[in-house]
């Protein structure tokens, strides 16, 4: 039997410290009332809409707009480890920033031995574009989310560990402080009798960190969120976040560059944009440097940027660092560039590329959780204790075809959190991706966005594919 | 503030004020409807209903026979035509999704919301069972749009597009109204000397009044019996009537003086010549020239304005 390891219950019966008060408040309440409150979310969540489009997902109208369930138990993080977890994700994010910065200049790290060449230069995500470019400050990823998970250990306890880097556009955090207004609005009087720190101020340091990073000289920097537009899967945080920082939201088509410098079109003519917040990927950013096809960027744009006219953020080029063929090598980055032990820790994982890695890869199927390199939203992964015979087999043909773009990990037990479910309350799997931002400082609120894989027994927690939400509730004593 | 977004405040307003007023249009139509009157009359009205909204042949070309309940559907849920309340909705709705931002949220909420209620209420049979109720909704629904509007939007050029777009349609849709007679009969107003006719009259003024809820207005401002010139008069040049074309283009002219940019001048000359008119117009010179050809000819001034707004402060230029 696999070790479980549940936030809420060290046994059946046994309620953990952190969960005790929330307990009493769930016991008091009466029948069918957590019921009407799931119904009244669910309602406020279509009328505000809060929704993501799916992709692939043809049909006209409401169809392609879904709501992401939301959970109505939260997941609690005791002071302690929230502390803890705090200092390892600033541990973490800075050596991240500098290893970026190392990429694009002197590539200290390959000359050190401590990451070979071919995983930098030889990744799809490596923009020689960057080479040479100062970004301001040296930062890199302004905005970082790290998946974090908790595994139960054979004992019985627990350990966090960081399964992802995201470095280029991470989203979720609209749905972070979403989550929090409606647990606020549906439950005021839990929040009255509990510690709970707030999240609220989010947008408040994402625009204070985006001004610190404008170009040199500007003093009243002007901040635009750049999105693909009304049916981008994220277009809600888009908004969302724009509208919360009092930015202008625009498109590709909204901007121009002249002489260098980057304009948006308004009803009083051109205006200078020097901090963009872009929520599209490098590849759709300039047609006359990435994909000439484009049309969700703006022509110029990284011509201004390399003359550092303007700042986009995140930089262009962070995804050399959040690929999960360079995620392995992320400890021995932190005791390179810091000098420290790392805090947080890394799953182990084995590189398919290479051919012990392969064989044991290959040989431990069954076991394993494998990963294309370059996937996101758990979409083209195999989870080897949920999978059939035959989807092994297909997968084993897949990854033999191409192994450099595979990796494998152990299957963690991930922790499970109390979930409303059809058939009542039930152990779900959690995970949890807070959000650091670095400008001159490095910044968060406590907390970030759980995600609950919904399906009995699934560790896939992506929206994409049948994930939930929960509040994150950091106690602050 | 963005082109773009201008662009989609404007229209996010023009497609409900045009909801709206479809709405009017249809409850009055079917009010009528349930007065005595003959098979060939009431497909004269519908005829006229169509004509007006320049949908005729996009209606012939799919339904073919006019009759009130096929033109109730094409002109209320068909989503192949863009003029239905329906569509109408849907793009007050899309243009709200698209710059949501740069709203409030009680804005961008109403707006939402208007959109899934009514999509329920179709799903419901609520038009089947009581027409004139979904009606009076939408009506509501765009008065509490406007009301929130007004009620949480900085006044800022945002809101100086919403109400432009606001008053620019309601400006064309109460001529359209005005207008609905000649559509329906082809000749003007003047000439009705049957007094079958003069009933006739009676009803069809008094309900275009009512369409545009200005029934008791009428009676308040003239204290007299319906008469058409008098209608006329206040939907076309009473400064005070929340629906006439004057106090349209005042709001109109209002709100372009205030987002004026460097390129505007002329848009701004032709709506303040629009204005004026208006303004210093009379009625006894409007009839002379013909209600219908007015009528017309003001409706080409308002497209004209359309076109400007949207040159001079809509569309990207690049």
């Amino acid at each position: 039997m696999r070790p479980t390891f549940d936030e809420m219950h060290a046994a059946p019966e046994q309620v953990r410290d952190h969960y005790e008060a929330y307990q009493r408040w769930l016991a008091q309440q009466p029948d069918g009332v957590m019921r009407a409150r799931r119904e009244e979310a669910e309602m406020i969540f279509r009328r505000v809409g809060i929704t993501f489009a799916v992709y692939g997902d043809k049909d006209s109208g409401e169809g392609t707009e879904r709501l992401i369930p939301f959970d109505l138990i939260p997941r609690v993080i005791p002071a302690h480890e929230w502390r803890e977890m705090e200092k390892g994700l600033r541990q973490r994010v800075n050596a991240l920033n500098r290893f970026i910065h190392d990429v694009y200049h002197g590539q200290e790290i390959i000359k050190a031995g401590v990451v070979p060449v071919e995983q930098i230069t030889g990744n799809a995500q490596f923009r020689p574009e960057m080479i040479g470019v100062d970004v301001p400050g040296g930062v890199y990823s302004h905005i970082a989310g790290i998946d974090i998970v908790r595994a139960a250990n054979p004992d019985g306890s627990g350990s966090y560990y960081v399964l992802e880097d995201n470095l280029r556009v991470p989203s979720g955090v609209s749905y972070m402080l979403e989550n929090r207004k409606m647990m606020m609005r549906l439950f005021p009087d839990l929040f009255a009798g509990q510690p709970i720190a707030p999240v609220a101020h989010y947008p408040d340091l994402l625009l204070e960190t985006l001004r610190s990073v404008a170009p040199g000289g500007v003093n009243e920097p002007t901040v635009v969120v750049l999105t693909p537009g009304m049916y981008n899967s994220a277009y809600f945080e888009h908004a969302f976040l724009a509208q919360q920082m009092g930015v202008e939201l625009v498109e590709g088509q909204d901007l121009f560059v002249k002489d260098g410098f980057v304009f948006m079109r308004t009803t009083r003519g051109p205006k200078r944009v020097d901090v963009i917040y872009r929520r599209l990927d490098d590849d759709f950013l300039d047609p006359q440097v990435f994909r000439t096809d484009s049309t969700l960027g703006c022509a110029g744009l990284i011509g201004a940027y390399r003359q550092g006219n303007v700042t986009l953020s995140n930089a262009v080029g962070t995804g050399v660092a959040d690929d999960k063929s360079i995620y392995p090598y992320v400890p021995k980055m932190i005791e390179f560039y810091l000098g420290e032990k790392p805090i947080l820790n890394n799953v182990p994982t084995y590189l398919c590329r290479d051919k012990e890695d392969l064989q044991y890869v290959l040989d431990h199927l069954g076991e394993l959780v494998v990963k294309e390199v370059h996937g996101a939203g758990g979409y083209g992964m195999l989870v080897g204790p949920a999978a059939t015979q035959a989807e092994i087999a297909t997968f084993r043909e897949h990854l033999l075809a191409n192994p450099s773009n595979y990796i494998a990990q152990p299957t963690l037990s991930l922790s499970t959190c109390p979930t409303y479910v059809e058939k009542g309350i039930a152990p779900r799997h959690i995970d949890l991706r807070p959000f650091v931002l670095s400008g001159k400082t490095v910044q968060m609120v406590p907390g970030g966005l759980t995600r609950v894989a919904l399906k009995e027994g699934s560790l896939v927690v992506n929206s994409s594919q049948g994930g939930g939400t929960k509040d994150t509730w950091v106690l602050e004593s | 503030m963005l082109s773009r977004t201008a662009d989609h405040l404007f229209w996010m307003s023009r497609y409900m004020e045009r909801a709206e007023n479809t709405a009017r249009m249809l409850d009055v139509n079917y009010q009528t409807s349930l007065l005595p009157q003959s098979t060939a009359v009431a497909e004269q009205g519908l005829r006229g209903l169509l004509s007006i909204s320049e949908l005729t042949s996009d209606y012939n070309n799919r339904y073919g026979e006019v009759n009130a309940s096929s033109v109730m559907d094409f002109m209320v849920r068909d989503e192949r035509n863009p003029s239905s309340i329906l569509c109408c909705l849907r793009a007050a709705r899309e243009n709200a999704r698209a710059v949501r931002g740069a709203l409030t949220t009680e804005v961008w909420e109403t707006t939402n919301q208007t959109w899934l209620e009514f999509n329920r209420l179709l799903k419901d049979a609520a038009f089947e069972r009581d027409p004139a109720a979904l009606f009076e909704w939408v009506k509501f629904r765009s008065h509490l749009s406007r009301g929130v509007q007004v009620g949480t939007m900085l006044l800022d050029e945002a809101l100086h597009f919403v109400r432009i777009g606001t008053f620019l349609e309601r400006a064309d849709n109460t001529a359209r109204l005005l207008d609905v007679k000649f559509h329906a009969v082809e000749s003007d107003f003047y000439g009705a000397a049957e007094a079958k006719d003069q009933e006739y009259d009676f009803y069809h003024w008094s309900a275009i009044l009512r369409s545009v809820s200005g029934f008791e207005v009428y009676r308040k401002v003239y204290r007299n019996v319906i008469q058409p010139e008098k209608v006329a008069e206040l939907l076309i040049l009473r400064p005070d009537m929340p629906r006439s074309l004057a106090a349209c283009m005042h709001e109109v002219v209002g709100n372009l003086g205030l987002v004026a940019n460097d390129q505007s001048s002329e848009t701004l000359r032709r709506a303040g010549r629009l204005n004026a008119d208006l303004e210093f117009g009379r009625i006894d010179e409007i009839l002379a020239t013909g209600l219908h050809a007015y009528l017309t000819q003001f409706l080409d001034r308002v497209s004209d304005l359309g076109v400007g707004i949207s040159r001079d402060f809509l569309v990207a230029v690049h």
